[in-house]
């Protein structure tokens, strides 16, 4: 009787609380920065694909559902020919940003993406790349790395020093 | 064998290895770089250090190089010392202070032995803030890509390229602490070995150019254990798919075969699976037909009068099933009379001979060598490698006197300096291994081949001979006084008496082993089905004709090959890329590839092995035998020819049956972090198709299945956790070194006979040049002279210019360009040629279908 009583009451005092029931989709909810949503391939600080065609985030990835294949364009530059993601298998469990060593995958805020057709949910390239640098503004991996690319010769990268000149090393 | 006590643990070890190589065929893991089985330790890169303790009462040890230390009886180790993990950790973290941050974007990552390493050492953060020394990158060719600033010192790449394959053009610059490796400028690595630097390179300095273009990682890849196809010798390679295209080859180690390194042309020649010229679809009067019409008209045209022309290039199992739709006495060979009859006396050479048939291991241990006609590095690449380290055998017999173990490179190094074991080479021009020959001996092929009858005599005066030929004591007398000796001959200038001289010289010495080389990866398969030669066929006639993998305008001139085309009412080609001969198919079927297709492959050696596929063609493409035979599976298909053939018998435990499972599953062609799987084909489908079975083997085209170490034939790839680059070879061998886990794979058909044939009588008469009557022999090209591999865009690069090579003297008379064989080309001096022998690059367009040797006139070009 006396438990019956103090849970009517306690139900009575719920009235008085704070709501947390939003009206969506009229009112969309706060999510957190980090929060895994949708996948995106973001740019560098200077506008290129930060995508570098690595394979780390598909082989993190516990349910495969990420395939690319990678290139190169004429100045050495590594890009993915095609990158895709079956979001009808993501788990969104973020391994793949976790595993990716250039900041250029990143899961966004944004979890609306239902379809009535499964086969919308594979997203290839054009829809995953962003134009911006995402969560990561500053890392430009090309610039840390050792490998030439157009605009950046040996020697040039942070904490390198000029190519050595095979020519002192001659007999 | 030895006890060694690892962490007060006793292990037993073999005393004639290493510590290094105990540990590691003990199954532990210890770190190292410059170590290298087959190059042996240097103690360079100070990676596998271990703490040796004196006896047990010893605590404080001392730390050694296990690479460097005997794994002597009763040697006390520790590898887990504390002092000694912190020295390996503090190696790497030296070894990394000027790496640069690549591993996403280099080719190595993902199967990098430096990766494996350092995280086995627990190098986990960079400490160093210093500045990275950066180098510049080299051209080096369309094999092998450079990228020196991932250089870790270990020297690995010289000692391969220079002291262990003969190469001169890589080299170790150094000043200071900076070392350079690489040419002296840019420039295409002359070795044909240089693809094993991919391999041997336990960083990403050296990685393959040509997977570059189409990269991908290791544990994407989709493997195949399968037999290279270039040349006769049978390597035992691994093919990798991703996304339906061949993306690279490496080497499958074989103790027997191939050991640690293949050939360039075997390593690079995949690309010809690639090409735009495959046949990818049935094909009837040029109109592309589903598979099922082109069978049903296949099986109509072989109700009629039907005549089947087989090939030394496709697999056993295709040749039977041709062999068996038309019947035997409408089966011929496909290769004319000349290579034909020489193929059938190395055959009964083979099958009569008291001497043993070597594998390449047994020629890399033998103490001297007689080459007879053959040059080596053209027509059996791999071959060319073992009988380079052959030359040292002979110095490194008095080393166990001086305690100089044998895996102790420098001090071995030091003792052999530069002498050299016998090797005699005996062809029309010069070879590669000239330089490193007691003797280069120049000759036409019938001269060459009195040299072996007379060195036959010399050895054993019942042996025939004809007169006296200079060089026969000095050969004669190595090959006596030797313990292991080797004569090597082959059917390359399609001269029996070439061949008959080895057999004598193995005949008159009990002990010796004879190779004989055969021209294609089945041309000893073919000959064990006994079909007659091509021009059998171009006598006779019916009305269908069949043609199996086979460009007829490679085998016969174009006129001939165009008249006997001409005269059938129907023509069937199956064939996997388009040349002259498909052109005249009126039913074009696709054929696979070594990389689409199982089938089982006759060696030199005489070994039958399996190449199995790597993966399901999305076409039609399919086996020849699948087209031609009413077989269910390879096991059928086996199982039919071992009945029929009793040749042939054995090579149903050339592998093992479909039915075969490890620990009750089957065995995974895919490394189990195989990625893209939901997604890979999601473009076209978001639901994913079910992987396709396979009926034929114990392979499965999943990355689910038995995670243990299959038998040796089914093995397609060698991965073992923490050891993700081609070093977990290390995890599969029974003894460092020595063979896989399950011993060689592949049956040898044929052991020595316990009597013997006779000596064949009489050599040939000498050469007589003759006025403007030539006599115009082949010679091979490792890049050019193999007709599938051509097809590979780096092979094709690498490959000669057509060209005729004549002595200077002879070619006063001519000038820079000549008529030869109705082709204009230009003259190459070869100071070397015999007088009155002109030499033509080997089934390189435009000489294509001649019978070489052959007797012509050649004609100075206005
Ligand atoms: S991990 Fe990052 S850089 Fe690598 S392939 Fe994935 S998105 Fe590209
Ligand atoms: S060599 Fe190995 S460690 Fe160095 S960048 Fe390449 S993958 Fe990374
Ligand atoms: S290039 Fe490779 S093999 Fe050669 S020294 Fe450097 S790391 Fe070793
Ligand atoms: S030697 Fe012959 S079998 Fe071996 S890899 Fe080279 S071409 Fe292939
Ligand atoms: S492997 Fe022993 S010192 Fe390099």
């Amino acid at each position: 009787m006396l438990s019956a009583l103090r849970t009517l009451w306690n139900v009575f005092l719920h009235m008085f609380r704070k709501r947390v029931t939003v009206q969506y989709p009229e009112q969309k909810p706060y999510l957190a920065p980090r929060w895994r949503g949708r996948i995106i391939l973001s740019r560098d600080p200077d506008g290129g694909e930060r995508c570098v065609a690595c394979y780390l985030c598909a082989v993190a990835c516990p349910v495969d559902c990420i395939a690319l294949q990678a290139t190169e364009d004429q100045t050495g530059r590594r890009y993915p020919e095609f990158f895709r993601i079956n979001f009808s298998r993501c788990i969104f469990c973020g391994y793949c940003e976790e595993a990716c060593p250039t900041y250029a995958i990143q899961l966004t805020p944004d979890f609306e993406m239902a379809e009535y057709e499964r086969q919308n949910l594979v997203y290839e390239k054009e829809d995953l790349l962003i134009d911006g640098p995402g969560k990561y503004p500053g890392y430009n991996f090309w610039r840390v790395a050792g490998v030439k690319i157009g605009g950046k010769d040996k020697g040039e990268a942070q904490n390198e020093t000029a190519p050595v000149d095979l020519h002192t090393l001659l007999p | 064998m030895s006890t060694v006590y690892i962490e007060n643990r006793p292990h037993q070890m073999n005393e004639k290895q290493n510590l290094l190589e105990g540990c590691l065929s003990a199954g532990m893991n210890l770190p190292y770089f410059c170590w290298h089985p087959a190059l042996g330790s240097v103690g360079a890169c100070r990676q596998c250090a271990v703490k040796q303790f004196k006896d047990e009462s010893d605590t404080h040890g001392r730390i050694v190089m296990a690479c460097m230390t005997p794994a002597a009886n009763g040697t006390r180790i520790s590898i887990d010392d504390p002092e000694a993990v912190e020295f390996r950790r503090a190696v790497v973290e030296g070894l990394m202070l000027n790496h640069p941050h690549d591993c996403p974007v280099c080719d190595e990552g993902g199967e990098c032995h430096l990766q494996d390493m350092t995280v086995m050492t627990g190098h986990a953060y960079r400490r160093a803030t210093f500045e990275k020394r950066t180098f510049r990158n080299q051209y080096l060719g369309p094999f092998v890509n450079h990228e020196m600033n991932r250089c870790i010192q270990c020297y690995r790449c010289v000692r391969f390229y220079r002291e262990y394959a003969g190469g001169g053009d890589l080299n170790a610059f150094s000043l200071r602490d900076i070392v350079y490796f690489g040419r002296e400028r840019d420039g295409v690595l002359e070795s044909e070995f240089a693809g094993n630097l991919v391999e041997v390179c336990p960083t990403g300095v050296f990685t393959d150019a040509t997977h570059k273009r189409h990269y991908t990682r290791k544990w994407d890849l989709q493997f195949g254990p399968s037999v290279c196809i270039h040349c006769g010798l049978g390597c035992n390679t691994s093919v990798a798919e991703r996304y339906g295209t061949v993306r690279r080859i490496v080497n499958r180690y074989h103790r027997a075969i191939n050991g640690y390194f293949l050939c360039d042309r075997g390593r690079y020649g995949y690309e010809f699976v690639n090409s735009s010229q495959r046949i990818r679809q049935p094909r009837l009067r040029g109109r592309l037909v589903p598979a099922e019409a082109a069978l049903g008209y296949l099986r109509l045209l072989a109700g009629g009068s039907v005549m089947g022309i087989g090939s030394p290039r496709a697999s056993l199992e295709s040749n039977f099933a041709l062999r068996k739709l038309v019947g035997p006495e409408h089966f011929y060979a496909g290769i004319p009379s000349s290579e034909a009859s020489v193929l059938a006396l190395m055959l009964k050479i083979l099958r009569t001979s008291t001497a043993r048939t070597p594998t390449l291991h047994e020629i890399e241990e033998a103490d001297a060598l007689f080459i007879l006609g053959e040059d080596v590095s053209n027509t059996a690449p791999r071959m060319a490698l073992s009988a380079r380290q052959s030359t040292r055998q002979q110095p490194m017999q008095g080393l166990e006197r001086l305690h100089i173990p044998l895996w102790l490179d420098h001090p071995v190094r030091e003792a052999v300096q530069n002498a050299r074991g016998p090797l005699f080479v005996a062809t029309p021009f010069a070879t590669r291994l000239d330089g490193i020959a007691t003797r280069a001996i120049r000759g036409a092929p019938d001269d060459l081949a009195r040299l072996g009858f007379a060195v036959a005599h010399a050895i054993n005066g019942s042996a025939p001979s004809e007169g006296v030929v200079d060089g026969t004591a000095e050969i004669a007398e190595a090959l006596q006084r030797a313990h292991r000796p080797v004569v090597i001959s082959g059917a390359s200038l399609r001269n029996a008496a070439l061949v008959q001289a080895a057999a004598n010289i193995a005949r008159a010495r009990p002990g010796a082993a004879l190779a004989l080389i055969a021209p294609e990866c089945n041309s000893l398969g073919l000959a064990l089905l006994d079909a007659a030669p091509l021009e059998g066929a171009l006598a006779t006639h019916a009305e269908t004709l069949i043609i199996l993998e086979n460009d007829l305008y490679r085998r016969a001139p174009e006129e001939v090959a165009d008249k006997f085309l001409s005269r059938f009412h129907h023509i069937v080609v199956l064939d996997s890329l388009e040349n002259a001969t498909t052109r005249h198919a009126e039913l074009l079927l696709p054929a696979a590839t070594f990389a689409e297709g199982d089938g089982t492959f006759v060696s030199s050696e005489g070994r039958a092995q399996r190449a199995l596929q790597a993966f399901v063609p999305p076409e039609a493409i399919a086996e020849s035998w699948r087209w031609l035979g009413e077989w269910k599976s390879l096991d059928e298909a086996v199982a039919a020819l071992a009945a029929d053939i009793p040749a042939l018998a054995a090579i149903t435990s050339a592998s093992p049956p479909a039915s075969f499972r490890e620990a009750g599953q089957k065995i995974p062609r895919e490394p189990a972090r195989y990625s893209g799987r939901t997604a890979k084909l999601a473009q076209i489908s978001v639901h994913e198709p079910k992987p396709p079975d396979d009926p034929d083997t114990p392979l499965a085209f999943s990355m689910e299945g038995s995670p243990n170490q299959p038998p040796p034939a089914v093995t397609p790839f060698f991965w073992s956790p923490g050891w993700n680059s081609y070093q977990a070879i290390n995890k599969f061998q029974e003894e460092i070194a020595g063979p896989l886990r399950g011993g060689d794979s592949g049956v040898r058909l044929f052991e020595p006979a316990a009597r013997g044939n006779g000596y064949f009588p009489g050599a040939p008469r000498r050469f007589e040049p003759k006025p403007n009557e030539w006599l115009i022999v082949p010679i091979h090209h490792i890049f050019g002279s193999e007709e599938l591999s051509r097809h590979a865009p780096g092979v094709a690069e690498l490959a000669p210019q057509p060209y005729v090579a004549l002595n200077p003297r002879d070619a006063e008379a001519f000038g820079a360009e000549v008529f030869c064989l109705g082709q204009r080309v230009r003259v190459r001096l070869a100071p070397e040629a015999p007088s009155g022998v002109v030499g033509v690059p080997a089934d390189i367009p435009p000489f294509l279908g001649f019978d070489l040797p052959m007797r012509a006139e050649i004609r100075r070009a206005e």
